[in-house]
């Protein structure tokens, strides 16, 4: 079965999710471009979109037919030509619209498990939940025929737990797309001990069809991305805990995220990171990898905290967030929660104050959205990190100290052998998280 | 053929040329339509020549809100300009992105026929009501229909496409593409000294190395990079075309007029390939009948606004009006003679790539900027018309080089 054969039967679990909609976008979309070549003419396509609700499964429909629209406006040049052979579309707006036809021909909206029983490709974009993912899969090993192959969005559960649970004969493959996956480039794929070969043949040439990055990673819970990201997260809040013996907890908070943010020249701080995914997942992922992780401890007692507040951060559907360790206001932090008094602090009443603590910028020193892309980068963070290095202030020396811990972190990834090299863990950060510069680094020696 | 009667231009207008680059403009935000165009640049004009009381005529030139706006019937808005030119009689005029020059034309020659002695003309289009890619099917009827299977998605920037692909294998890719980034350079330059031109906002430090960026074939078209090529606009000029009578009937003093010394509307067939894609075969008899009918050679011109809806279409021009040999055009432009302190300054607002390109207005715009400039009203844009060279000239073209309407201007 060659590359174009083994797409014609295609399942997507969990296909109204957040995750789910942007993989069945992407999936319909290369199935269309598929099914539009000379060679695969007549030939069925079939694209399940399952989740399980109907409301949400007509909210996806529409979604996904927008977003075609605005790909196909996009790649009209292409499609004039692949639609060249049709006298009757003429105009771009006709070709426009057969091709948004064409892609939402080939997805099936349904709700029930059997669908996945004819399916060659199962892609799993379900709850970061072990025990439903093990039962799902094995009721869809049971009963379908095709011996399909099994492609999982998680971004913490071993592949080989899941192989092995699951009964899948080496037949899954974990394929975690960054959120949102339409627009993110990084995919990491992990292949479990038993994985088969062809599996991750298959998926490198979808990433690459896709233009997307690929980045290997071992089957460690959590892989490089979340590896990187919980114990960072873990080493800003254990400082938010040192801070807070000496200054209001707010305060603490106020000073780790702007560090992490703007000492570190990166695009969000810290805990505005941990909102952006969600407290409540940045605790299930790391109760997901703490059994699997021995010498460390992957525990944080602030998000426990914060979940039994019923402070939870994420996003609200339309893609707005949520309030978490910060409140905002048009995407912008605007306060800090104060678990004593349950109530949000305004940071402009304490901005002042804290920053006087964090102490002045290094010199040259340039925003995340500038340094980003500049044109000497390297030349541009040897320098600024250099000017940090001799400076004596609160904020710096919370700066070096965190830059140090994110590079060691990044360095276990590797000596465990979660990740193949130096190189591809700074590519994780780079891409999935739009670092300007990579942890493994030489800035501070 | 000799202009056989005075006719003259005044009370000129233009609206912004609104779209990408303008601070105001925002494809999210609800903007002015079609009738609000018209009415600014109508009233414009009105207030200068003494009120609707004094048009015997009106012209509007549009080419294609049919499908932009859903609209037709557009002689139907100058009674909405001003009340006062109900019953009137008002033509509606269209030849593709060459429409302005043929209502101006129509108002001149209705002048000439002396059935007029005050003719009102304004060129509207409003564009921005859809994407660039939808607005690339509709731009493309200035095209032949049947072609437009076999044509690129975008259509007419494919056509010009290919004319620069000729034109650089012919005579060198590099020192083309050189004189086409020295071409946008120009022009907006010149667009940054006119208040109402689409890039007068343009902060861009490096124009030169903008314009030097590499075809994208994938995303865009073979040949050109966006910034070879106008922008979408919305905007409309007016202008008024009067008579010696129609000149003290609106109480008019001649130094603030411009006369017209000769025209030159030329027309090619719409279902044949240029004959030779490096050049512009129409524009050339247009400009050699208008210079003809004016009774003076291009050394006696001291401006021109040409129709660079493609950078690669200015170059051609240039070689066109006879500026520069066949293949020298790029030479020319790189030696800095288009710009405005060279031989032959062009289009000083910033034409069709500067000041934006409203397809049924623009041949009105250029109209109005000559008159701005023999009139002395160009502002930080005016540029010196010497004694001995008092002539202007526009070149409006539709389509690719089909139908040509050339003007030639006198200051007084």
């Amino acid at each position: 079965m060659n590359y174009s054969e083994r797409l014609q039967n295609v399942t997507v679990l969990g296909a109204a999710g957040k995750m789910g909609s942007g993989i069945l976008l992407l999936t319909a979309m290369e199935m269309a471009d598929l099914s539009l070549k000379p060679e695969n003419k007549g030939k069925e396509y079939v694209l399940y979109a399952l989740d399980i609700s109907q409301k949400a499964l007509a909210g996806l429909m529409k979604y996904i037919q927008g977003q075609v629209l605005k790909a196909a406006e996009k790649k009209a040049v292409a499609l004039r030509k692949v639609y060249a052979d049709r006298k009757d579309l003429i105009e771009n707006c006709e070709i426009i619209d057969q091709y948004v036809k064409d892609v939402m021909n080939i997805i099936r909206p349904v709700t029930t498990l059997e669908s996945a029983y004819e399916s060659l490709i199962v892609f799993e974009a379900a709850s970061e939940n072990p025990d439903l993912k093990v039962k799902i899969f094995s009721q869809i090993e049971k009963n379908n025929q095709n011996k399909p192959w099994f492609f999982t969005n998680t971004s913490s559960i071993p592949i080989g737990y899941l192989d092995k649970e699951a009964g899948l004969g080496g037949r899954v493959l974990g394929v975690h797309f960054y959120n949102p996956p339409a627009v993110q480039r990084l995919v990491e794929v992990i292949k479990a001990s038993a994985t088969l070969p062809e599996l991750s043949e298959f998926v490198s040439q979808f990433i690459k069809n896709l233009r997307k990055v690929e980045v290997p990673a071992n089957d460690f819970a959590g892989f490089i991305g979340n590896g990187h990201f919980m114990r960072d997260a873990l080493h800003g809040m254990a400082e938010v805990g040192k801070l807070s013996k000496e200054m209001p907890f707010v305060d603490a908070v106020y000073i780790v995220n702007k560090i992490s943010q703007d000492l570190l020249i990166r695009p969000m701080g810290i805990f505005q990171l941990i909102d952006y995914v969600g407290i409540d997942v940045c605790q299930y992922i790391m109760k997901v990898m703490a059994p699997h992780v021995k010498d460390e401890k992957i525990h944080s007692p602030l998000l426990d905290q914060f979940m039994e507040l019923g402070v939870k951060g994420g996003q609200h559907s339309d893609g707005s967030q949520k309030d978490g360790f910060l409140k905002y206001e048009k995407g912008r932090p605007v306060g800090i929660y104060d678990p004593d008094k349950k109530a949000y602090v305004a940071i402009a009443d304490i901005a002042a104050k804290c920053d006087a603590l964090i102490g002045p910028m290094p010199e040259g020193f340039l925003p995340w959205k500038s340094a980003v892309g500049h044109p000497a980068k390297d030349d541009f963070f040897k320098k600024y990190f250099m000017a940090l290095k001799v400076m004596d202030s609160l904020g710096a020396k919370l700066a070096r100290d965190y830059a140090i811990r994110s590079k060691a972190i990044g360095l276990k990834l590797v000596s465990d052998q979660v990740a193949f090299s130096e190189k591809d863990v700074n590519t994780v950060l780079l891409t999935g998280f739009f670092h300007a510069y990579g942890p493994i680094n030489d800035y501070l020696n | 053929m000799k202009m056989r009667k005075k006719v003259y231009l005044v009370g000129g207008y233009n609206t912004i040329s609104m779209g990408t680059g303008r601070k105001e403009f925002s494809p999210k935000k609800e903007r002015p339509g079609l009738e609000e165009y018209i009415r600014e640049a109508g009233q414009g004009v009105l207030k200068q020549i003494g009120g609707a009381a004094n048009v015997d005529e009106c012209v509007i030139g549009n080419f294609i809100a049919s499908r932009f706006n859903k609209q037709a019937n557009m002689a139907g808005f100058f009674p909405y300009i001003d009340e006062g030119l109900t019953f009137k009689p008002c033509t509606r005029v269209e030849g593709a992105c060459g429409t302005g020059a043929l209502a101006v034309l129509t108002g001149i020659k209705s002048v000439l026929a002396e059935t007029a002695d005050v003719v009102l003309v304004v060129g509207v289009e409003v564009q921005n009501t859809v994407k660039a890619i939808y607005g690339a099917d509709i731009l493309a009827a200035a095209g032949w229909f049947k072609e437009r299977k076999d044509g690129h998605a975008y259509f007419f920037p494919g056509k010009f496409s290919d004319r620069a692909g000729a034109y650089y294998e012919k005579f060198g890719k590099e020192k083309t593409r050189k004189a086409m980034a020295r071409w946008y350079v120009n022009a907006i330059e010149n667009a940054r000294l006119c208040p109402t031109a689409q890039e007068y906002h343009n902060t861009t430090a490096d124009l030169l190395a903008q314009g030097m960026a590499e075809p994208n074939p994938k995303g865009f078209v073979d040949n050109l990079n966006v910034f070879d090529c106008s922008k979408v606009s919305d905007g409309a000029s007016g202008i008024a075309a009067v008579s010696e009578e129609g000149l003290k009937k609106c109480g008019i003093d001649k130094k603030d007029a411009v006369e017209i010394a000769g025209f030159g509307q030329v027309e090619y067939d719409i279902t044949k390939p240029p004959k030779d894609p490096t050049k512009l075969e129409t524009t050339a008899a247009g400009v050699q009948k208008a210079l003809q009918m004016a009774g003076i050679t291009k050394d006696q011109l001291a401006t021109v606004e040409c129709h660079d809806c493609f950078s690669i279409a200015g170059i051609m021009a240039v070689e066109a009006i006879g500026f520069a040999a066949h293949g020298e055009g790029p030479d020319f432009v790189s030696a800095g003679h288009t710009a405005r302190g060279g031989k032959i300054p062009f289009n000083t607002t910033g034409g069709l790539m500067g000041w934006g390109h409203p397809t049924g207005g623009t041949g009105v715009h250029q109209a109005v900027t000559i008159w701005e400039q023999m009139t002395d009203r160009a502002g930080k844009a005016q540029i010196e018309i010497p004694k001995d060279k008092p002539f202007g000239l526009s070149i409006n073209m539709g389509g690719d080089d089909k139908t040509l309407g050339v003007m030639v201007y006198k200051k007084i």
